[in-house]
Order: structure tokens, then C-alpha cells, then sequence
């Protein structure tokens, strides 16, 4: 089955390496990893996606914890956390496809309905950026694909996800703040919740 | 700036040696080279002896037996390139046993890093799953807090190996020194369950319930200091104690609840018990495989509880019931005041005295009484002197020598990997901490004679003994040389059978005795031994053992008696691949009475 972590790693040259090399070691593969800055300064954000027996996630979440890069490291399922990705398609469109002009209009039609973004209009391409779960993603290249169209390219982040809620573990209290203090208690639900995104994303099944 | 300003100027091979002495350490095991000559210019300023290795694996495995006889962390150096690798097979041996250790290896300048420079390795990437954790450092300003960190790391938690790498340039800049501004922040939070959480009344709740408990006692007793709270947990229940490989000292084995060692070569009544145990309680252990045997058919009634420090180690292996996360000693300390009174019959030991009286307490202790019975009978150790010359006799008499001269408790043994590791884990008596060092994990063969050199330097008041075969020690043989240029008077034991001993009996036992590679020619030790200045003897007669013994361990200089035992001798009991942790191969025994009766 599919886990799903988000680990907290300091930002420093070799930490993914680390992370990577723990799955290696494990004999575990790696679907997704996704890095980027996180709110606290001198930490990345990893979301790692992996394929492992039911079991093992308790074993690979502390085998995480156990790397000194690590800050703090959380398993998120599919109910308690926001799963998303961004993908650009580069499709084949414009006035020399056999559907001509048409070709473009469809394309925009299609992407409309799976509410992704025209980012880029080229003489022969058109390039669609959209963001949500990674079904919704493989349905439209599936549409494209289908409704006779040639995928020139796809770029796919890999899943980032992020618990709802208010949601802090025993480690991230004792660490405090993002800026250092302990401003837990500045923090109200209110605050956090409703999820502005939540109209624009379909959750994922 | 200004800040550091107050803080004296010194180079960073300086500011490595002043953190190296404000951490406490006065030895380190090396070998110098090109990109760490600045580091070995600078030594001579500071208080700190250096061992000169003759191959920087035995760097790693005397840091390694440094730490292991002392409890404090063991330092070892070695150059870039081929130096650094050297060190690696003693780094793995040292995660695989959680010892803790920092190796500093010097690295090319940091302007030609990646560039196929002479001699230079990617050494953080090469131990990067064999480490704790390591490091490069590629300036001077950053050296005191980097190593400063590696002994954090190596110390914490459950320890290991650590590694800095510090290339040359920053070795030669200049920078600011503090050792105390160096701190490091403290640890991160470990994970430590609090009493209030369901897992201790759960665990109170099945201990109350067990009619069968044994104790797993492992290596994290000796690391966590966690001797006195086992000894009152097991007396408060009469729980009896079964140990790993390297549990072996951490329970005393006079104690009439000591079993001994558990697994592939223990004892049948150790292994009985615990397959017929209704409450496994590991205790700092991890079921290695070679202690469990087959693990769908391992302990099939025992609920399991599990206390350890390593979050990742539960459930890897064996299903627990309940898991007590955290250092041992403290989960102990806060464990034994909610068992409450001790629910069986007074015990029959008299501490006093040392010894047992009467029958034991419990019907649970009386069964694990009798298995033991059966198995006396077939022990080569009870046989009468047939004329050959067993291990099993050379390391029982060792251990009876030290005994009888009231050495018991200043005796360190270090043993080698194969044949003679588990007849010394069997014959001899270990009842101190830190009174074994072995391989456990890793296995590593040529591990004794450096690891031994490492014990001697903490504990140059003991008696230290290599115990090691005739393969394993010719792996790194050239470490006597060590020996003899420090002038430490260590005893040296070859068990030599002519075999790689284990190999021969897997052969024998799996490979229809097809000795592929097994036999193994060896240099007349004793010759090998005068060559570098050391004292030896040749002992082939079981009545020779004790006095050559006692010759050895008075002499005052190191000696190497060469034993020269039975050739295709086997360990047993022996629990073959496979199969179940009850179904072993018992010891073979001339009696054809016994044969039928006890080989059902």
C-alpha cells in the first residue's frame, strides 16, 4: 500500500541523500519525493510517498525520526491531510494539427472542465498547468491522450500534503514556533480553518 | 566578530586536538598520511597518546574496544583516500553493536574536493549507511562544534559510530577557539512514552499474569547502566534471565536466575524456556535472528514486552504486545515501583553468601531446573579426559584460572568471530559488565587482537585476554607489532583446529562435509609471536592449559599461547537455519541410552 510522510529536515547539502539512502537500505521504493522551504528558517519540507506493506510505515517513520537531519517526521492518511500535486502537460495544438484551430479550443474546453491552467500558448503547443489530486491529474492526461491529442511532455511534482487542522505533535511543541517562541496558544482554529482551497479541490477518493 | 575576538587564534588542527582534550579523551588509535599530516604536526602540544595502528582497520576496532570496556566513546584517525576506507569495516561493526565511537579522517583541500584529487574518497557518501551520522568540515571556524556535535551524537541515545571528515585547508586556516562556546544545542526530543500512558498498565497487567516470564536481557542493560534495576525487577518476580551475545555480563551469571545465553548455540534449557515462556520481557535487545530461529515458530504462547531505546526496533522482527519506548534504566525505575508486591514465595537465594538454597520459588523455576539436568549430562565439560584437547576445555580453564586467582572481576576477554566465540560465550562464566568484548552484529573475523589493544588502553589494570581462532587472527596478526611498541602486556589465545572452524561445522552439517576453503595453513604462531619480541607457548595437553595459563597472565608482558585443540570439533547445541528456536541439535553423546531417550 501507499504511505504517505511528511518529514521536517534541516536544510543542509547531504540531507537527501540520507533520507534517499534509508530507502534504499529498507528495500523500500520511493513513488514520490517532493522538497521546498518550510515556515521555519533552516528546515525543508519533505513529502515522501512510498509503496511498503501495511506494517512497515511505523518502522520507516522511526528509521526517519532516527536520522540526526530529521526534525520531525509524520505519517499522513488520505482522510486527515490535504494530498496534492502540480503537473504541466505540454500538448501538441495549433493551426497545423489536423484539427486546426479547433485543436486549440478543445484543449482550453478540456481543461476547463478539469480546472487547470493554460500557462503557456505556443505556434504548435499549448503547455496546461494544474494542480490537485494525482487521479484527477492522470484523468486529464487520460482525456488528452484519448481524444486523439500527442503529449509532448509532462512534468509531475510528486504529492506534497499537509495534516488539517490544528495539528502539532509532542516534538514540534517542544521545539516552539516557527520563530523560536512558543506562540502555540496565539494560534486559534479560526484562524487555520475553513481551508480557503477547499472549493477549487476535489478531494481525492 | 567582535565576540570571537576574545577567544585565542589557532589553527584548526589545534582547535581539533584542544575539543578531542576538552571531551576527555587521552588516547586515539591512528595512522598518519598526507591529508592529515597538519593534525598529526599538532599533536604533540597536547596532552593525548596516540596508538600507532598497523592498518587503519585496527584503528576502528581498538576506538571500538576502547568503548566497549570503558562505557566512553573511543577515537580513531586516519588519513584520506585509502586510509579512510580502511576504517570502514570497523565503523560497520561498531553500528551493528550501537558503540560509540568518532573517526576523524582527514580530507583533501577543500578548493580540489570532487576533483579525483590523490588520495581523496567520498568518505561521508561510503559511510553514510554504516554511521550514526557523519560529517565534513571544510573550515576551521567550524571544527570544535562539528566534533563537539559527533560526540553528542556518538553518546546519545542509542550510541553508534560517527564520522568528520575535515579536509586540509581547514585543518591549516586559523580561526577563534572556545570549546565552551562549541556546545552543542542539546539533543533533539527523544521519544520517550510517559508512565501515565495505556503501555505501562498494560505491561503491569500481563506481567501480573504471567505464570511462565523470562527476561531477554541484551546489550542496552550494559549501555543504559540498567544493571541494579534488572537484578530487583527479576528477584521481585523470580524471573529468570536468558542473554543475548552481548547481554552476556550484563545480569550476573552467579545469580541462581541467570539462564545464560540464548540463541543458536545456547543452551537447550535457555532456548526451552523462552519457547515455553506465557511473557517474553526484552529487555534493551532487538531479536536479531540469531536469536529468534524461526520466527513464525519463535516463543508461539509468549505475550512480548518490549523495552527499548530505539523506536525502530519495535515490531521489526517479532510482534510485541506492548512497547516501553525509552533509555531502559529510567523505564525500569519508573516500572518497578507499579509491580507492586511481589506476588510468588520468598526466594531462596542468599545474597550473603552468593549462593542458593533449597528449592527454587516457583514451579515455572523448578521446570527450567530440570531441564537443565538433562543437559549436564551430555556437557564435554563433565566427560572425563579422553587425552584430546576440547575449546571447550581451554576456555573453561581460562575462566577458572582467573576465578581461582580472585581475577574474575579485572579480566577482560576479547574474542574473534567463528567456533571459539561461541564456546568462549558458552564455558566462560561472565558476570561483570563490560567483561566481553565480541562482535556481535556484524561478525567481524580479525576483530579480537585490535579491539583487545583498545580494552588494554582503558583499562590498562585489567587482564585482557584475545581469545580468537587460527583464521580470524591472521586477518589482522600485524596488530602484535602494535602491541610490543606500546608495551602492553595482553594474552593472546589462538584456538587452533587447522579449520575455519564454523565454516568446516556448516560444511559438515549443511555441504556433506564438502570442505570447500576451510582448511587453513597457518605460521607456527609461537614463532610468529617471537618474531615481534612476545613470549609463547604451544599447549596441546589438557593438564598444560592452567599453568601456561597462569604463566601468561603473571608474566607481566604480553604472550601468546598457541592451543592446539581437536580438529573437527562442533558447537552444539546448534539451532540449523530454519528451524524453530526449540528444535535444536543437542551436544552428541556417547551413551546410545541417552541418545534414544533424549533425541526423540
Amino acid at each position: 500500500m501507499l504511505h504517505t510522510f511528511v518529514a521536517l529536515v534541516s536544510d543542509k547539502p547531504g540531507v537527501l541523500t540520507r533520507v534517499a539512502s534509508l530507502f534504499r537500505r529498507l528495500n523500500i521504493n520511493i513513488v514520490s519525493l517532493t522538497v521546498g522551504e518550510s515556515e521555519r528558517a533552516d528546515v525543508s519540507r519533505m513529502t515522501i510517498v512510498c509503496e511498503a506493506p501495511e506494517h512497515a510505515a511505523h518502522r520507516i517513520k522511526a528509521s526517519l525520526y532516527k536520522l540526526e537531519i530529521t526534525v520531525n517526521v509524520d505519517e499522513v492518511g488520505r482522510s486527515e491531510a490535504v494530498i496534492r500535486e502540480l503537473c504541466l502537460i505540454k500538448v501538441e495544438a495549433g493551426p497545423s494539427h489536423p484539427l486546426g484551430q479547433n485543436s486549440r479550443s478543445q484543449i482550453f474546453e478540456l481543461a476547463n472542465v478539469f480546472r487547470a491552467r493554460v500557462v503557456d500558448l505556443a505556434p504548435e503547443s499549448i503547455m496546461l498547468e494544474m494542480t490537485g489530486a494525482a487521479s484527477k491529474i492522470e484523468g486529464l492526461i487520460q482525456v488528452i491522450t484519448e481524444s486523439g491529442y500527442n503529449i509532448l511532455e509532462v512534468s509531475r511534482t510528486g504529492r506534497m500534503a499537509m495534516r488539517r487542522g490544528q495539528h502539532t505533535s509532542r516534538v514540534m511543541k517542544a521545539l516552539g514556533g516557527p520563530n523560536g517562541a512558543n506562540d502555540d496558544a496565539k494560534l486559534t482554529s479560526a484562524e487555520i480553518l475553513p481551508n480557503e482551497f477547499d472549493d477549487v479541490h476535489e478531494e481525492e477518493e | 566578530m567582535a565576540e570571537q575576538n576574545q577567544y585565542p587564534q589557532l589553527t584548526g588542527a589545534e582547535i581539533l586536538w584542544a575539543t578531542l582534550v576538552g571531551e576527555g579523551i587521552t588516547t586515539v588509535f591512528g595512522y598518519p598520511g598526507g591529508a592529515i599530516l597538519p593534525i598529526y604536526d599538532a599533536l604533540r602540544k597536547f596532552p593525548i597518546h596516540h596508538v600507532l595502528v598497523r592498518h587503519e582497520q585496527g584503528a576502528s576496532h581498538m576506538a571500538d574496544g576502547y568503548a566497549r570496556a570503558s562505557g566512553q566513546v573511543g577515537v580513531c584517525m586516519a588519513t584520506s583516500g585509502p586510509g579512510a576506507t580502511n576504517l570502514v569495516t570497523g565503523i560497520a561493526t561498531a553500528m551493528l553493536d550501537s558503540i560509540p565511537i568518532v573517526c576523524i579522517t582527514g580530507q583533501v583541500s577543500s578548493k580540489v574536493l570532487g576533483s579525483d584529487a590523490f588520495q581523496e574518497v567520498d568518505i561521508t557518501g561510503i559511510t553514510l549507511p554504516i554511521t550514526k551520522h557523519n560529517f565534513l568540515v571544510t573550515r576551521a571556524e567550524d571544527i570544535a562544534a562539528t566534533v563537539r556535535k559527533a560526540f553528542q551524537v556518538a553518546r546519545s541515545g542509542r550510541p553508534g559510530p560517527v564520522l568528520v571528515d575535515i579536509t586540509k585547508d581547514a585543518q591549516q586556516a586559523m580561526a577563534a577557539f572556545s570549546f565552551e562556546a562549541a556546545e552543542p544545542a542539546p539533543a533533539r526530543p527523544h521519544p520517550m512514552l510517559k508512565t501515565e500512558t495505556n503501555a505501562f498498565t498494560d505491561a503491569i497487567e500481563l506481567i501480573r499474569a504471567a505464570k511462565r516470564p523470562v527476561i531477554l536481557a541484551g546489550h542496552g542493560i550494559v549501555e543504559s547502566g540498567a544493571r541494579e534495576q534488572v537484578i530487583a525487577f527479576a528477584e521481585k518476580l523470580q524471573v529468570p534471565v536468558a542473554s543475548t551475545l552481548l547481554g552476556l555480563g550484563a545480569f550476573p551469571t552467579y545469580h541462581p536466575l541467570s539462564l545464560g545465553m540464548m540463541g543458536m548455540h545456547g543452551e537447550s534449557w535457555v532456548n526451552e524456556s523462552i519457547q515455553q515462556s506465557d511473557l517474553l520481557l526484552a529487555f534493551g535487545m532487538r531479536f536479531d535472528d540469531r536469536v529468534t530461529g524461526n520466527l513464525a515458530l519463535y516463543a508461539p504462547n509468549a505475550k512480548k514486552i518490549h523495552i527499548d531505546i530505539d523506536p525502530s526496533e519495535v515490531n521489526k522482527n517479532v510482534k510485541v504486545n506492548v512497547a516501553l519506548i525509552g533509555d531502559l534504566k529510567k523505564v525500569l525505575d519508573a516500572l518497578l515501583p507499579m509491580l507492586g508486591d511481589s506476588p510468588v514465595a520468598e526466594d531462596t537465594w542468599d545474597r550473603a553468601n552468593e549462593k542458593s538454597y533449597g528449592e527454587p520459588p516457583t514451579e515455572w523455576l523448578r521446570e527450567i531446573d530440570a531441564m537443565k539436568g538433562t543437559a549436564s549430562v551430555r556437557d564435554i565439560i563433565n566427560l572425563p579426559d579422553n587425552g584430546h584437547l576440547y575449546a571447550a576445555h581451554v576456555i573453561n580453564d581460562i575462566w577458572r584460572e582467573a576465578l581461582d586467582a580472585g581475577r574474575l572481576a579485572q579480566t577482560v576477554i576479547v574474542t574473534d568471530v567463528g567456533q571459539h566465540q561461541m564456546w568462549e560465550a558458552q564455558y566462560y562464566k561472565h558476570d561483570a559488565p563490560r567483561s566481553l568484548i565480541t562482535s556481535g552484529g556484524l561478525g567481524t573475523m580479525g576483530f579480537a587482537l585490535p579491539a583487545a589493544i583498545g580494552a588494554k588502553a582503558a583499562c590498562p589494570e585489567k587482564d585482557v585476554w584475545v581469545i580468537a581462532g587460527d583464521g580470524g587472527f591472521q586477518m589482522t596478526a600485524s596488530e602484535l607489532s602494535t602491541i610490543v611498541q606500546e608495551g602492553y602486556a595482553i594474552n593472546i589465545a589462538v584456538i587452533n583446529n587447522g579449520f575455519l572452524g564454523m565454516v568446516r561445522q556448516w560444511q559438515e552439517a549443511f555441504y556433506d562435509k564438502n570442505y570447500s576453503a576451510s582448511p587453513i595453513l597457518s605460521p607456527d604462531f609461537v614463532m610468529l609471536a617471537a618474531a615481534h619480541g612476545i613470549d609463547g607457548a604451544t599447549v596441546s595437553k589438557r593438564k598444560d592449559v592452567t599453568p601456561t595459563v597462569t604463566k601468561a597472565r603473571t608474566s607481566g608482558k604480553a604472550f601468546l599461547i598457541n592451543f592446539q585443540v581437536e580438529k573437527e570439533d562442533g558447537v552444539y547445541p546448534m539451532i540449523a537455519p530454519g528451524a524453530a528456536l526449540h528444535e535444536m541439535v543437542r551436544r552428541p553423546t556417547k551413551d546410545p541410552l541417552l541418545e534414544t531417550a533424549e533425541d526423540e
